[in-house]
């Protein structure tokens, strides 16, 4: 199991070099400079800003200061791997790190909330359904189920805004200043996941229930609800796990689009602002935190997995 | 000893009949009824792709601007004379921009699922068949790129050639294609493959090959047939993804290029309504989950129909 | 059960005394069992006595009969064998006497199963789960399945020992080790924290045979235990079964299709053939003088070693039929070459042959019949 650990850690690498090579280069051939603004600005001023940022440089160049740094006349500019996100080429005295460190708490704050509540609500969900296959419980399960894979998260925004805060008054629109600022967009971005969860856990349990080991265990004359617990969901769950991945990923790129609807201020609002101006800096840098995020968190599920299926831990 | 085999009478203590895999299938698909209306629903949004154009009101651009403006500058409501569910700000008919929208999706839909299959099938029947080297190879790939988050690698791609020749190509919706499909496939390789590995070694195929069966015969008569069930199953099931896909990017405003009424962009353009006049968002929310559910309705049934054992209650 | 002291326990085992504490006594049978439980004697004249059992499956496909009206008898600490091809209903069999046919699709429909002079069908599920483990111990089919994956091989093995005998958590403990020793499992102690993909098919159901064993059952099924293992593992699993059973008295109903293994554990045997038990008697007995055709092309069928070499192997032509709707004729008669016209008017009966026990569902076979 160690080595699965140690090798699944360095996984990472490679993957995240090959996410820079393909974010550097589609960025680096997009038509056009990052400069291009409604009101064109001379020549002279592009060249400027050019050499300011070392766009003249050869690419192998730049791919290399960008992600891990390069010596420059007056000291050593630092590049990705080492704290420095880069400039935003839209407003070039600021860097992406100062745009982004102020806001990335909501950021985190909706992400763990959403995922929390994913898991909470989801997966009890997917046990009853499947405990209480085709009753009423199920039913309701198998509504929320449909009602999270046919709203895509800014669908369900738009609706939640729509009936709670427009229309019930309960919940604000928009803003992060309290508690009754995080429901509703905790819930449109849950609700996916809640889905997923829940379709898969039930998915899962109904075929543990064929299992004979959970013959066996009534064979031992256990209670039912030691045979659900203990035998059941246990083994139900370690399917599940590999869906966290997936999940946590989809929690992440979500988090801009809600983040946009429900003016939360994380950083979510820049990625969509900066595709919109196409400003190149702070995509790439984003688009690698992002994938970074994901990639460690993928790995997390993965260890994880192995953690708790005994077949692998000892093996 | 014994003597000649007695004729077994069927019925009373008889064999049970059989039927063909696809009879059977088909047998429960039917059964289905969620699968069925999902299918409908389907065949529905399909002819409004293919024959839209022909039979909307009005064209997805054209704008009624008197009708607004006799309506005090304001998007008419649903129900409205002339514009069954209404119109956007600039006098455009909401229904003929959702047909329009749904001629998008469902092009998106199937040209995406074209490269889906025209990529993953073959790669993943090589990776399967052949194994050893060219699997490792190729799954080192697909793992990398897969490794990379599917919406971001969709939206940088798609940020990048927008200003470009190719990204202004049937209104900005081969970009969408490609991106899509470009992180689609993978999921299918690993398919395909999974079903060829797992089929390689049964044994009907070691008895077909010990009769000396040839490669490409096995391949098409044996393993092909056995394996495609999941295919179809994948296919189906993989269009939500793509219509989310589209929907998302228009959203944020890199999808199909404007005027189009791709129904993400119309439910952005709606948001800005919802107060007033919601059915803006509303209708072209309604037209996405009826899409998607009925895709998911159908592509479960599919599933359900091909492989029994999966399903719940039996 | 084992010896006794005075005081009705065996010694050295703990009290079996307790009862699980979250069972709902709800019926009057429940009530009677709960204080039979008490006490670890005989009740009834036979341990077990099953009369017209009938269990049915109701698939889309019609009702499939799989066991039919089927009547037999076990000893207390008797080895009893079951049978039959695949699909005759030995496993439903076995699942009726511990209610544990799968429902829907299947259901008991008729029949009374007397256990210890408990009338089985008359409890209540929960009532049921008293009698599971404690009293009935069951070894299933395939050992790599029947074991959770995720719990330990100790934990499984003191389940049921902590709830049916309400054992500490170290008493426990120490029965499992000493269990897992007793079925064969070298360095027990050590190996009651390990998994059960860390043992090997045989030691796998040498689990399972300590696991229904824990609390000293006073009958043990065992649904086809070794026909998952290699030939040699077999052997020493059989001979386990044989040796643990012998020492604790328990009766065993083996249930199988190889003859030979029935040849080699049992006392009496009941050969099932669609549903239904077609002969019945001491293994010497069936085994010298079989009363049935059927018996007969199994027993045939063995290959043997002073054969010629090159012949054909003999087998029963033709195929079991489909139990959705029997018919009212002997189910074995499309495949009998010596049936006659009565033999698809009606079935037989099962009836008396001329050693004491020993009975057969043939019409031929009866005293007068046209075959000899």
């Amino acid at each position: 199991m160690v080595g699965y650990i140690v090798r699944r850690v360095l996984w990472i690498i490679p993957v995240l070099l090959v996410v820079s090579l393909i974010t550097f280069t589609l960025m680096k051939a997009t038509p056009g400079g990052p400069w291009d603004r409604e009101k064109p600005l001379t020549r002279q001023v592009i060249a400027n800003l050019n050499a300011k940022y070392g766009l003249d440089d050869p690419l192998p160049v730049q791919y290399v200061r960008w992600l891990v740094g390069w010596p420059t006349d007056d000291g050593f500019q630092r590049g990705l791997l080492l704290g420095d996100l880069g400039p935003s080429y839209r407003f070039p005295d600021r860097s992406v790190n100062d745009i982004l460190s102020d806001s990335i708490g909501p950021t985190l704050q909706l992400g763990v909330m959403a995922f929390l509540l994913s898991v909470v609500v989801g997966i009890p969900l997917g046990v009853i359904a499947a405990l209480r296959q085709n009753r009423i419980a199920d039913y309701v399960a198998t509504f929320i189920s449909v009602l999270g894979i046919s709203t895509p998260s800014f669908v369900a925004a738009t609706l939640l805004v729509v009936i709670f805060s427009i229309g019930l008054g309960w919940f604000p629109t928009g803003g992060w200043r309290g508690p009754e600022y995080w429901v509703l967009p905790t819930l449109a971005l849950a609700l996916a996941p809640i889905a997923s969860i829940a379709r898969y856990t039930r998915a899962s349990m109904l075929e543990v229930t064929r299992k004979d080991y959970v013959r066996t265990a009534q064979s031992k004359g256990l209670r039912e609800r030691s045979i659900v617990v203990i035998h059941m969901i246990r083994n139900a769950l370690i399917p599940v796990v590999t869906i966290l991945g997936p999940i946590l990923a989809f929690l992440v790129t979500g988090s801009f689009i809600i983040e946009l609807l429900f003016s939360v201020p994380g950083i979510g609002r820049f990625y969509v602002q900066a595709i919109a101006q196409r400003d190149y800096g702070l995509i790439m840098a984003m688009t690698m935190l992002y994938a970074a995020v994901i990639a460690l968190l993928n790995m997390v599920v993965d260890i994880l997995y192995a953690y708790i299926d005994p077949r692998i831990r000892y093996s | 000893m014994a003597t000649r085999t007695q004729t077994l009478a069927t019925g009373k203590l008889g064999e049970r009949k059989t039927t063909g895999l696809w009879r059977d299938a088909f047998g429960r698909l039917i059964k289905n009824r969620l699968a069925i209306v999902g299918g409908l629903i389907v065949l529905l949004f399909a002819f409004i792709a293919v024959f839209g154009p022909l039979i909307a009101p009005y064209s997805y651009r054209e704008q009624d601007v008197a009708a607004v403006a006799a309506n005090g500058n304001r998007p008419l409501g649903a129900f409205s004379e002339g514009h069954l569910l209404g119109t956007d700000k600039l006098g455009r008919d909401l229904l003929s921009r959702l047909m329009d929208g749904a001629q998008i999706s469902m092009t998106v839909a199937l040209v995406v699922q074209i490269v889906v299959l025209g990529i993953g099938i073959p790669v993943g029947a090589l990776a399967g068949w052949f194994g050893g080297r060219i699997d490792n190879f190729l799954m080192r790939i697909t793992d990398v790129v897969y490794a990379f988050p599917d919406l971001l690698f969709i939206i940088i791609l798609s940020v990048a050639f927008k200003e470009t020749w190719f990204g202004r190509a049937l209104d900005g919706l081969l970009l969408v294609f490609i991106a899509i499909g470009l992180v689609a496939w993978i999921t299918m390789a690993r398919l395909v493959r999974g079903q060829i590995l797992s089929l390689k070694e049964t044994e009907f195929v070691e008895a077909a090959r010990a009769i000396g069966v040839s490669d490409r015969k096995i391949v098409m008569r044996h393993l092909l047939p056995n394996g495609i069930g999941p295919v179809i199953v994948a296919v189906t099931l993989g269009i939500p993804g793509a219509i989310l896909a589209e929907a998302t990017l228009a959203f944020i405003g890199i999808g199909a290029n404007v005027p189009r009424a791709s129904w993400g962009s119309l439910i952005d353009d709606g948001r800005a309504y919802v107060r007033a006049d919601s059915h803006l968002a509303i209708f072209p929310a309604i037209a996405v989950a009826l899409a998607l559910l009925s895709f998911t309705f159908l592509g479960d049934g599919l599933r359900d129909a091909l492989d029994p054992k999966l399903k719940g209650k039996q | 059960m084992t010896v006794t002291d005075d005081q009705g326990q065996a010694p050295g085992s703990p009290a079996l005394t307790e009862l699980p504490e979250d069972v709902e006594i709800a019926t009057e049978e429940g009530k009677r069992l709960a204080s039979l439980l008490q006490d670890s004697e005989r009740h009834a004249r036979k341990l077990l006595e099953v009369k017209n059992l009938s269990t049915h499956f109701f698939t889309a496909d019609g009702t499939v009969h799989a066991v039919d009206d089927v009547s037999f008898e076990l000893d207390y600490g008797e080895t009893l064998g079951l049978v039959g091809e695949s699909g005759c209903g030995k496993s439903v069999t076995a699942l009726s006497l511990t209610r544990l046919v799968p429902d829907p699709p299947g259901k008991i429909v008729a029949g009374e199963i007397l256990f210890d002079g408990v009338n089985v069908m008359k409890l209540s599920s929960n009532e049921m789960r008293l009698l599971r483990g404690k009293r009935i111990g069951f070894i299933f089919q395939d050992p790599m399945t029947s074991l959770n994956p995720t719990l330990t091989v100790g934990y499984q093995i003191t389940e049921s020992a902590r709830i049916h005998m309400g054992l500490s958590r170290k008493a426990a403990d120490d029965r499992a080790a000493e269990l897992l020793s007793k079925v064969g499992i070298p360095r027990a102690k050590d190996r009651m924290r390990d998994y059960p993909h860390q043992f090997s098919g045989g030691m796998r159901q040498r689990v399972m045979i300590a696991i229904a064993l824990a609390c000293d059952p006073m009958l043990l099924l065992a649904d086809e235990p070794t026909t998952a293992l290699d030939v040699t593992i077999q052997a020493q699993i059989l001979e386990l079964i044989r040796s643990l059973s012998e020492e604790f008295g328990t009766a065993v109903i083996l249930i199988t299709h190889d003859l030979g293994i029935a040849a080699g554990m049992c006392n009496r045997v009941n050969v099932m053939y669609a549903g239904r038990i077609v002969e019945t008697g001491k293994v010497d007995d069936l085994f010298e003088k079989p009363q049935m055709p059927y018996a007969w092309g199994l027993l045939d069928s063995l290959p043997r070693l002073d054969e010629i070499k090159g012949e054909r192997l003999r087998t029963i032509e033709g195929l079991p039929p489909d139990l959705i709707d029997p018919g009212a004729e002997c189910r074995f008669s499309p495949r009998c070459p010596y049936a006659r016209d009565v033999c698809r008017e009606g079935e037989p009966e099962l009836s008396e042959r001329a050693e004491a026990g020993h009975l057969a569902r043939c019409f031929g076979t009866e005293p007068g019949g046209w075959i000899q």
